[in-house]
């Protein structure tokens, strides 16, 4: 494959099987490598888009500084493009995320505004708002509630995963800006009606909920409850127990976030075998575990030990 | 008929405290009832109208109850029940 520039290789990337973790012949995982972007996550695909969406329509000029609320790799994806583009970016980043992130930011010359840890991306996005109510001239692109994070994952992921696997009969990912899982899952349904959309939710421990206001919780704009066929909730144990295997039994180095939504995919692999159906089930490797070694979580001596490394991190 | 039901922070003052307390009943309303019996107050921060209150989000073995059969989702002796906030996350 050959591409004209690095910002152009954006996508086209390899859906492999999964033949240990896969619970039998006839129902077989299949992991769809986002890290295998130019920065390395899943989120060059909206980040892209957003910025080229927002060029086209006149809201980002040159010389404009971009803002954005993120845990990481959104905001790693808009500063390599804003570099090579030649914008500012600032990053509004919960203080609890991990420091490969932070020096990642900084290498691609974003300036990172650090949110309080208490309430985790809540919060960035909070801050990320009342920054953009103070500077009217930045522009927030902002991947919660922008239609083109979804759009970006409908004209390129969906289309990929569906040429792929036409045999496709569950796609999971992880559930943080709805923007995969809209995408992917508007576009699966309308080309294959009887597909299940699943989302793995990161569960954190308390002290990443703190004291979170039940009345003023967050729900991503971007969010539509009935593109979802289902929902879990994988807290950090599963999570990284699945990270170790994918690690161990494949040969895939990933981060946290994917050993969700691959507990996910084989939760529902499992109750298809009950069922004594077969299924081809996809699922997002969201990003590479680069960026989590500082945890220490994928050579501890023990899952158990890598679990209590993490506690209170934000893992995804 | 035994159900464990994980009890976030920020309604612990009902629970005394308390990280998980047990609870009974065959749907999840009679749950939320059951548990109001001794923990009063605690019905009301998770229901209103006879609904999930919008950024309560309730599992059922892991599994969010508004794609079951949300208040009315029927339980069964051993389930466990999570009651969380609504949060931002995934790797963004």
């Amino acid at each position: 494959m050959r591409y004209d520039s690095p910002l152009a290789a954006v996508g086209n990337t390899p859906l492999v099987r999964l033949p240990r973790l896969s619970p039998s012949d006839d129902v077989r995982i299949w992991a769809k490598l986002e890290d295998r972007n130019p920065t390395g996550s899943v989120k060059d695909r909206p980040a892209l888009h957003m910025i080229e969406q927002a060029e086209k329509d006149g809201r980002l000029t040159p010389g404009c500084t971009i803002l954005e609320p993120t845990s990481g790799n959104t905001g790693i994806s808009l500063a390599m493009a804003a570099r090579l583009k030649g914008y500012r970016i600032v990053c509004v980043m919960p203080e609890n995320t991990s420091s490969e992130r932070r020096e990642l930011l900084a290498m691609w010359g974003a300036e990172i505004i650090s949110s309080p840890a208490a309430g985790g991306s809540n919060t960035a996005v909070r801050v990320a708002k009342e920054l953009s109510a103070e500077h009217p001239d930045w522009v927030m692109l902002y991947q919660y509630g922008n239609p083109d994070n979804a759009g970006a994952h409908y004209t390129t992921t969906g289309p990929e995963i569906l040429a792929d696997l036409p045999s496709i009969t569950h796609f999971v990912a992880g559930l943080g800006t709805t923007g995969t899982l809209m995408g992917v899952g508007r576009y699966l349904r309308e080309n294959k009606p009887d597909v299940a959309i699943v989302a793995a939710e990161p569960r954190y421990d308390d002290l990443v909920y703190g004291l979170r206001n039940l009345d003023e919780g967050f729900i991503p704009e971007l969010y539509d409850e009935t593109v979802l066929t289902t929902r879990f909730s994988v807290g950090s144990a599963d999570a990284v127990t699945r990270t170790r295997e994918l690690l161990q039994q494949e040969g895939i180095f990933a981060g946290v976030s994917t050993g969700a939504a691959l507990h996910a995919a084989i939760g529902v692999g499992r109750k298809a075998v009950k069922a004594g159906q077969s299924a081809d089930i996809a699922f997002v490797v969201a990003d590479g575990g680069w960026k989590y070694l500082s945890t220490g979580i994928y050579t501890a001596e023990s899952t158990e030990a890598a679990i209590e490394l993490l506690q209170g991190q934000l893992w995804a | 008929m035994a159900i464990e039901v994980r009890i976030p922070t920020i309604l612990r003052t009902y629970t005394d405290g308390e990280k998980a307390v047990q609870g009974s009943g065959d749907t999840l309303a009679e749950l939320f009832s059951d548990l109001d019996s001794r923990h009063s107050g605690i019905e009301a921060r998770i229901v209103d109208e006879g609904k999930l209150r919008r950024f309560v989000n309730v599992y059922l073995n892991d599994e969010d109850v508004r794609f079951l059969d949300g208040i009315s989702t029927k339980l069964a002796d051993g389930d466990s029940v999570t009651i969380l906030p609504a949060v931002a996350g995934g790797s963004v």
